[in-house]
Formats: structure tokens, C-alpha cells, sequence
């Protein structure tokens, strides 16, 4: 049986072939390793009332309805939209990535909210991050505390939520990936870690379960070291994939 | 107000006309009057005044397109299946691919609204790609800007950064490269030129004609508003006034005395509209149901109608009032002129109408008959059933006016190459050394790059391989078989200046030896000549010299010039920029994973190889600018049968894996391209001069023809064999340290890697954050 990853398309969504592409190169990478179950990128549409029997949903980057009025505000009301929130709290595993996360944060399936970078610029740079919880449905494949490397690209990406719900993701370990700096050959720390001003450094959150996690930066631009900076990035979907063959098995 | 109508102009042939507020001469206007035999309506005026415009007509450049028919030989034009006069060139790149790449100026806008006026120079060139029938897959941006420091050019330089990332991050298309530069001739006029690539399948190509009988014209995209009315004749066109309204009023008399707001002749761009009008233009293609097509862009409907028309078999009618619009009560003349951004229209057969309207729907993309193909010979405009237009399309789209506008090398131009660098004071000790690499690295023509980059998305659509601080951007067109394309534009304004002929000569040079540097094969040229004003007989003389010396180099090296684009009338007052034909050189690899990368440190033990010869050559170099604010003399040589010679060998070591990074050398000579190697591998390296030389004319010279390559040892001989073996000069310059964090440069200086950053990285972000 083959686990199917729908990759939402709304107009405006940009990351979405980079999406289904990341999911093709982990099925690749779970085929190279001996496993039997494939993993299948299933194109979602919108407009539809319809998350076509997929196992788990990635809600991609890009500007969904020109990013007008507030990044996501209007995604979030589309029609499959309905549909994913309904799965989600079934137990779907969903990732929101960038825009994907300032969605999953309008429709209130993630707390807090993303807003413009601290400096006002769009920032698109190579970004290590910290994975502080392994224990999420995309997160699995790393060792706790693990750095990785991957491109963040936004300009509404600022992490903001207020003091006690800061408080709550800490002590229930659901800040998932937090910005850290880079640190050269020699030791020492280049640079500054968070690229937008995020809140507490944070850069990507679960939900109380786990199976909901939203991050700004972009692992599925993180799938080779011929166009990222790492393949770090497949993990997340790897991760995925064991948590949906957990779930069958 | 009474509808100008040609019945009414017939009747009232004595009507006095604002052709001269429309910019057109009064020789023009008496032809278009022999034309058609009467006077212009309003609208015929309108669409004649801005297809005559220098923008949409080169009516000062078309003569010397003799150039580059002479210089295309068969076997370079074997490979386009598309050039000059189309939207945009076509090359076959191989395995049934197709790449179609455009240089557009967008820079008079650009200046009255940074934000808006670059925005919409993405927008545009997408289109034209679109409009060939290919999906958009890359931009790329060569900015000319006034001096870093200059209040002003804090207001410009963001708000175009800004507006090139807004735009085109929001389409999705990956920003690859580009140029930043700083010199004072562009105070008053920057240049935004915008680049952009497409691929389709070879079978997909698309022509803008509209033939068939019967067949339908559709408008699609956003709605037409007052934005943008008279944007290619009056910014475009003449020297710059500021007067932004003036044309808006002049095409709508009745307006003059009344209330009505005016907007900007600066269109204002919606990069969401944009981006699903590409998804629904690839669609349409995928379903086979676009007969001809072709954007909105300057000039608007006159032009997207007129071009259509022209360039199929028979007549077309239009009803204009079926036109959608944003604005209540625009006259047939504001609609015929808007360029509303975001519009495309196409010529379908009547039976798939249905099937175009319905794929618009599922993008929600307004698109709307306007009119027909009709077997008469003129484009017939109709409004409410009345005609206001009726012309034969050609004397609107291609058969305007020819103008032979004297040329004639400037008595000044001895004493510029007079006043050679050679009495300039250098820097000799290793301190003063030292202090002069530091100074050129931090200085805002070679400094890094990456506050501007940053804000533009490189990852997007998953091909990008290359991008800035490489030396030419590169993505994988094919995910199966590994094939892409490499992009690269450049042009030194100074080279150019000091002579126009050889200095567009080393533009070609520079672009072609960029994309070499990253592996491919370079394979066709576009451009987009900014210079000053063509009534000056000065310019059109640099003009003249740098379209000669760009066809002749082409042929030289044996690949086509595509397409380009002219942009002339920029200058601040009298004063002219620099010249600057910018040229864009595309290049194809057949598998994108043996791209060579641009920093070092990739192998265990790399040895420094700098291939090709250094000369004494500081005649508009940047040493020559920044450190004594010197232009004179000559530029450096150049040798095109070097840079081929040159371009294959890095083919070649890139094919058999002999050589693991390289870069240029230009700008700042090779001191600027051993820390940039260093600096963007994070890899300290240690140099040893030639002891016969002067240190300062080896670090600094701008010598042409020339790469700095890091070689693995164990390829070492077999790549210096290789070299010897074809003639081409090399000598063994230095070895990369992977333990060391310094850049050492044997009797000179060292160097730690994190001072170079620092000098590096913090102008620009000082300068504009």
C-alpha cells in the first residue's frame, strides 16, 4: 500500500512542485534503504471539497490569494481547507510550511501568529535550526538536538505569540525547530541566529499531539546538496512516512 | 463630449491635434495623415503616438540593425528558432528543449517610483516569456544606481531591491543573478533592466500572429484602468521632466477643465494577478487552444492588437467597449493606451472559446472576446458600434518612422584615452597593499552583494544550481536527465566609455566567460543598450561603435544575438550615463551536476591555477575609479579567440572533473577573486605572486581573458597538460589551506578570513539598512 501526501495548490502557492518533489525523493531515499511501502505526492486543488483518501497533508509555501489582507487570512478559508481542519483533528499528520504555517496559524490549528520581519525585508538565506522535539510525526528521523541546514524565505515570518503561550510551547516541548547561528570550522559563531526577529528564536511549533507541525523555513528546499544547502530536509518527510507506516502497521 | 469617430474626422479635417504633447514630431503627424488620408481620430493619434514612441518603435536604433544581420551566419542562426522581432529569442538547448531568455530596461519609471517601476519590469519580461509560449523559470536584474552614499540613492536602491523581490518572489521565479552598480552618471537615472528565462518543449513554441478568419481575440488578466497612460512616450521616451501627468490629460481634452484624477504614468503592478495568469496561460497552451498571443505591455491594446494584426494573415475588428475596465468613464483612446499590468490577450479558433473561458474560470482570471480576425486588410476599432479606428496595423506596429540621426565620435574621446592611469600614485609597500585590498573589497562596486540578494527568493521551483555571488546563474531545466541553463549579464559603463567598440567587445567577453566559469557552454546573446540621448550625436556614436562591436564579437564567437532591447534618453540633464550596453549571455550543460562552484575548499588538497595572461592594464579599472576617482585612457584588450579558447577548457576540465571551483577575474582584478573564493567557501588559501611582476599590477590589473581555478592535486598535471596542450596560458598561483582561516598572500600580506568578512559583507548593510 502506497502513503499518500496530498501537496495543496491554492492560487498564489509557489513551493508546491518543490513540495511533491521532496516527497518523491523520500520515497526514493525509503526504497534505497530496503523498505517495501512507497510514499505518493497527490496534487490537492483549493476549490475542492476533497482531500482525495490522502494520509497525511503538507500545506506549501507561496503567497495563497496574493498574501492579501494578512498572510494566510484568506487561504484559510478555502474549501479543502474545511477539509483539512477536520482530518487534522483526527489525527492527520499535516506539516505547514511558510505561508503552510501562517495557514495552520489563521485557522487556528497551530497558536500565535506570524508577522513582517523585524528589519521589514525579505529575508531568503541559509538557516541552521535546532530540532528541540524528535518526537513529532515529521520530526522522528533526527537525533535530539540535531543541527540542520536549510533555506528560510520569507517576509512575514517574525514568530509571535504572547508571554504565557510562549511559556505553555516550552514546557510542553512543542517548540520544534529553533534558530540557531552558524558556527565556522574553527568554533566560533558567524553571524546573527535569527533571521526576523521571531520570538524566542522559535521557527517552527506542533500542535498538544504532535501530528500537526508548522515551520517558516523550507525543508523540502533542503532535499540535496546540488539545490539547497543540505538534504537535511528529507528527514521531515521520512519522518512522515514512518509515522504513517507506524499508524498501519 | 462629442465620440471622435472616423466619419467625424473626415468631416472636420482642421481640428487642431496634440501630437506634439503626445511627442510626435510634426513630420510624424503629417505622415500619418498621408497614411490615412484624413486626420487621426483621438484614438488613431493615441495608438500611433505610442508605437511611434523611441520605445516601442527604436525609430533612432533601427538603422544600424544591419549589424547584426551581417554578422549572423547560417550556422550561428541553426540554432534559434525564434530571434529579433519576436517577444522574446528561442534557442535549441537539446533533447527536445527550447529556451527562450529577454533583457528589458524598465529604468525612467524606476526613478519616479523605485518600488512600482522595477516591480513592473519583472512583470513585463515574465509576460514576454509567457508570450513565446514557455513557462517563466527564471530573473535575473543588472542595476545601475548614482553614488552609495548619495541621499537619493538611498531612496532608489531599496525600493528597487524591494520591488524586484515583491514582484517576483511572489511569482515563484527564482532570482539567479544580476548586477549592482554604483556610478554617478546614474544619480538622475538609474537603470533597472530585468531579465527573464523560459523553457517549453521545442513543439510548444508560440508566435504572436493572428491568423484565421473568424478566429476570436481575447483579453485576459486583470481589468484595463488610467494606469500607466502614455508610460512609453513620455518616460520612456524623452528626456525626463517630471511632468507625470501631462500625456493623461492631452489624450482626453475634455478632461483638462474637469476634476478627474489622473494617475501616475507608472503602472502599478499585482504579482498575484500575474502569477496565476502564467498558471492560466500554461494551461491554455497545455490544451492546445491558443492560435497566437501576445502581453500587455508598453502601449497596451494599441500595441498587443496592432502586432497581432500585423503579423497574421488578414485584418482584425475589435469592439473596445466589450473592454473590461477598473475606471468609470475612460475614453477609446485611454483605452488603447493604458498599460494596465497583468494582460494578456490571444487569438483563439471560434469552436474553442468555450474551452479557453472555462480554463479561465478555474483561475479566476477575467477574460473576454473583444474581437475577431476578419479577412480585410486594416485593424477596425469600434466603440459602441461607432469606428474610431481604422489603419492598416503594419503603419502602426512596424512601419514607423526611420530616423538617420548623425553620429560622430567626440572631439573629447582623444583626450579621455590621453589621459592614461599610468601617472597614478600606487600602493607598493606590503602595508600599503593590504590597506588598498581591504579598500577595494569594502568599496560598494565589489563589495558583497547579499543585502541585496537576500531579498530576493533563489530556492523556488527546486532547479536553482547557481546563483549570486556566482559568477552566472545556473538551473536544471530537465529533473530526469541532469540539462540546464547558465545566465550571466554584464557590462564595465567605464570600458564602454573610454571605447565604446572594445568595451561592449569585453561586456560580451565577461558575460560569455562567466558562464563558462560555471561549467556550460555558452550559446546565444541578448542585451539591453542604456545610453544617453540619440540627439546627441556623441552618444549615437557610442551607440553606433557598441552595436557594431557587439555583432562582430558575436560572430567571433560564433553565437547568435536573440533579441534585445534599447533604452535611450537616459541622462540628467545634458549629461549622459555611461554607456552601457548591458550583455546577457546564455549558456546550456548537459548535466548540471558537474556545475563548478565558486568558493573553495570542495577537495582535500586544491592547488590555484590562474589560466590566461595579466597585463598592465588600469584604464577604467575599478582601482583607477575608486582610489583616484580616474577615467582615462584605454581599456584592457581583448581577445575573443582567447575567451573561446578559454571557455572550452573550462567545458572540458568541468566534463572530466579536473577542476573543483573557479572564478572570474574582473572588477578589482585578482585580489577581489581569490577573497571572494575564499570568502564564499569559507577556505583559507595562501598566493604566491610571480617575483617578476609588480605585486600591485597582479592583485589589481582588469585584465580580460582571464580565470582563477582551484584544481584537485591529483588532477593537477593532467589538467596543466591540457592547458599547455591547447596554448593557453596558466601558472600555478597559489594552493587552498582547508586548516587555515586566513588568506596569505606570500611577501604581502595575511589576510584572516574573518577581517576580509567583515570588510566584505558590512558596506552595504551599513549603506542602506
Amino acid at each position: 500500500m502506497t502513503a499518500k501526501v496530498g501537496v495543496i495548490t491554492f492560487p498564489g502557492t509557489l513551493d508546491d512542485v518543490d513540495a511533491a518533489r521532496a516527497v518523491r525523493h523520500a520515497d526514493r531515499e525509503a526504497c534505497s534503504q530496503g523498505r517495501a511501502r512507497e510514499l505518493e505526492a497527490v496534487s490537492l486543488w483549493h476549490g475542492d471539497h476533497d482531500l482525495r483518501g490522502v494520509d497525511a497533508v503538507v500545506v506549501p509555501g507561496g503567497f495563497s490569494y496574493g498574501d492579501y489582507l494578512r498572510a494566510g487570512a484568506i487561504a484559510r478559508f478555502a474549501p479543502v481547507m474545511g477539509e483539512v481542519i477536520e482530518a487534522a483533528r483526527n489525527g492527520m499528520p499535516v506539516l505547514g510550511i511558510c505561508n503552510g504555517f501562517q495557514i495552520l496559524c489563521e485557522a487556528g490549528l497551530l497558536p500565535g501568529a506570524l508577522v513582517r520581519n523585524h528589519k521589514l525585508h525579505f529575508v531568503c538565506r541559509d538557516q541552521w535550526l535546532r530540532v528541540e522535539n524528535t518526537s513529532t510525526a515529521w520530526t522522528t528521523r533526527y537525533e535530539p538536538g540535531a543541527e540542520i541546514l536549510v533555506p528560510v524565505k520569507n517576509g512575514e515570518g517574525a514568530y509571535m505569540a504572547d508571554e504565557p503561550t510562549l511559556d505553555a510551547l516550552e514546557g510542553d516541548g512543542r517548540v520544534v525547530f529553533r534558530y540557531v547561528a552558524e558556527t565556522c570550522s574553527q568554533g566560533r559563531t558567524m553571524g546573527a541566529a535569527n533571521p526576523n526577529g521571531s520570538r524566542r528564536d522559535i521557527a517552527g511549533i506542533s500542535d498538544p499531539t504532535g501530528r500537526i507541525v508548522g515551520l517558516m523555513p523550507h525543508p523540502e528546499h533542503a532535499i540535496d546538496a546540488l539545490t539547497g544547502p543540505s538534504d537535511d530536509g528529507l528527514g521531515m518527510f521520512l519522518s512522515a512516512l514512518d509515522a504513517l507506516q507506524g499508524a498501519a502497521a | 463630449m462629442t465620440l471622435d469617430t472616423v466619419k467625424h474626422a473626415e468631416s472636420t479635417p482642421d481640428t487642431a491635434q496634440p501630437w506634439a504633447e503626445l511627442g510626435l514630431k510634426d513630420d510624424e503627424y503629417a505622415r500619418i495623415r498621408e497614411i490615412l488620408g484624413r486626420r487621426p481620430t483621438d484614438a488613431e493619434l493615441a495608438m500611433y503616438s505610442v508605437m511611434w514612441s523611441e520605445h516601442c518603435s527604436y525609430k533612432s536604433s533601427k538603422v544600424h540593425w544591419h549589424y547584426w544581420k551581417e554578422n549572423t551566419t547560417e550556422e550561428m542562426r541553426a540554432k534559434m528558432l525564434a530571434g529579433i522581432g519576436e517577444n522574446a529569442g528561442v534557442v535549441d538547448i537539446g533533447d527536445g528543449w527550447a529556451v527562450t531568455f529577454k533583457v528589458e530596461s524598465h529604468n525612467h519609471p524606476s526613478y519616479v517610483e523605485p518600488y512600482q517601476g522595477a516591480a513592473t519590469g519583472v512583470g513585463g519580461i515574465v509576460r514576454d516569456i509567457i508570450a513565446m509560449g514557455a513557462r517563466p523559470l527564471a530573473v535575473m536584474d543588472p542595476l545601475r544606481f548614482g553614488a552609495a552614499d548619495h541621499p537619493d540613492t538611498k531612496r532608489v536602491l531599496p525600493g528597487v531591491v524591494a520591488g524586484i523581490g515583491g514582484y517576483g518572489n511572489c511569482l515563484g521565479l527564482p532570482n539567479i543573478g544580476g548586477e549592482v552598480v554604483f556610478d554617478d552618471t546614474y544619480q538622475g537615472n538609474p537603470l533597472v533592466n530585468a531579465m527573464c528565462i523560459g523553457a517549453m518543449r521545442t513543439e510548444d513554441l508560440h508566435l504572436a500572429h493572428a491568423s484565421g478568419v473568424g478566429n476570436k481575440v481575447m483579453l485576459f488578466g486583470a481589468r484595463t484602468g488610467l494606469d500607466g497612460i502614455g508610460g512609453v512616450s513620455v518616460l520612456a521616451s524623452e528626456t525626463f521632466s517630471g511632468d507625470e501627468s501631462g500625456t493623461a490629460s492631452s489624450l482626453d481634452p475634455a478632461s483638462r477643465s474637469s476634476a478627474r484624477k489622473k494617475l501616475p504614468s507608472v503602472q502599478v503592478g499585482d504579482p498575484f494577478t500575474e502569477k496565476v495568469l502564467i498558471e492560466c496561460c500554461l494551461e491554455l497552451f497545455r490544451e492546445g487552444i491558443v492560435v497566437g498571443i501576445q502581453d500587455l505591455g508598453g502601449a497596451g491594446l494599441s500595441c498587443a492588437t496592432s502586432e497581432l494584426a500585423s503579423a497574421g494573415d488578414g485584418g482584425m475588428r475589435v469592439e473596445l467597449d466589450r473592454v473590461p475596465l477598473r475606471a468609470s468613464g475612460m475614453t477609446p483612446a485611454e483605452i488603447l493606451s493604458s498599460e494596465s499590468q497583468e494582460r494578456m490577450c490571444a487569438v483563439v479558433k471560434p469552436e474553442d472559446v468555450e474551452a479557453f473561458l472555462r480554463v479561465c474560470r478555474k483561475w479566476d482570471v477575467i477574460a473576454t472576446e473583444i474581437g475577431e480576425v476578419t479577412d480585410g486588410d486594416n485593424l477596425v476599432i469600434t466603440w459602441h458600434g461607432e469606428t474610431v479606428v481604422d489603419v492598416p496595423p503594419r503603419t502602426v506596429a512596424h512601419e514607423g518612422p526611420e530616423y538617420h540621426r548623425p553620429f560622430a565620435r567626440p572631439a573629447e574621446q582623444d583626450i579621455l584615452q590621453a589621459a592614461t592611469p599610468d601617472l597614478l600614485s600606487r600602493p607598493s609597500t606590503p602595508e600599503e597593499l593590504r590597506e588598498t585590498i581591504l579598500a577595494m573589497i569594502s568599496s560598494p562596486n565589489l563589495a558583497s552583494r547579499e543585502w541585496v540578494t537576500q531579498q530576493y527568493d533563489r530556492y523556488v521551483r527546486g532547479g536553482t544550481v547557481l546563483s549570486q555571488p556566482c559568477d552566472s546563474g545556473m538551473i536544471r531545466i530537465d529533473e530526469e536527465t541532469g540539462r540546464g541553463v547558465a545566465a550571466a549579464t554584464d557590462c564595465n559603463g567605464r570600458f564602454v566609455k573610454l571605447d565604446p567598440y572594445t568595451g561592449t567587445q569585453l561586456a560580451l567577453a565577461e558575460a560569455y566567460r562567466n558562464v563558462a566559469t560555471g561549467g556550460a557552454t555558452p550559446l546565444a546573446v541578448t542585451n539591453c543598450l542604456n545610453f544617453g540621448s540619440p540627439e546627441d550625436p556623441g552618444v549615437m556614436w557610442q551607440f553606433e561603435q557598441a552595436v557594431k562591436g557587439l555583432a562582430e564579437g558575436c560572430r567571433e564567437l560564433g553565437i547568435p544575438v536573440t533579441g534585445g532591447n534599447v533604452s535611450f534618453y537616459n541622462q540628467t540633464g545634458d549629461t549622459a550615463i555611461l554607456p552601457t550596453p548591458v550583455v546577457g549571455v546564455l549558456g546550456v550543460i548537459d548535466d548540471v551536476r558537474r556545475r563548478i562552484p565558486t568558493g573553495i575548499g570542495n577537495e582535500a588538497g586544491e592547488s590555484l591555477l590562474l589560466l590566461g595572461e595579466t597585463r598592465e592594464e588600469f584604464g577604467g579599472s575599478e582601482w583607477a575609479h575608486l582610489v583616484h576617482g580616474h577615467l582615462g585612457g584605454t581599456p584592457p584588450k581583448v581577445d575573443l579567440a582567447r575567451e573561446k579558447l578559454l571557455a572550452e577548457i573550462l567545458v572540458a576540465g568541468s566534463r572530466d572533473g579536473m577542476i573543483s571551483a573557479a572564478h572570474d577575474l574582473s572588477d578589482g582584478g585578482l585580489a577581489q577573486t581569490i577573497v571572494e573564493m575564499a570568502l564564499i567557501g569559507q577556505t583559507g588559501a595562501r598566493l604566491v605572486l610571480d617575483p617578476d611582476m609588480d605585486p600591485f599590477v597582479q592583485l589589481f590589473s582588469e585584465s580580460a581573458g582571464r580565470v582563477l581555478v582551484a584544481v584537485p592535486r591529483s588532477e593537477e598535471l593532467r589538467f596543466t597538460e591540457l592547458c599547455s596542450a591547447r596554448g593557453m596560458p596558466w601558472r600555478k598561483t597559489g594552493v587552498v589551506v582547508p586548516e587555515s582561516d586566513a588568506l596569505e598572500i606570500q611577501d604581502v600580506a595575511t589576510l584572516p578570513l574573518d577581517e576580509l568578512r567583515t570588510a566584505w559583507e558590512g558596506t552595504l548593510p551599513a549603506l542602506f539598512d
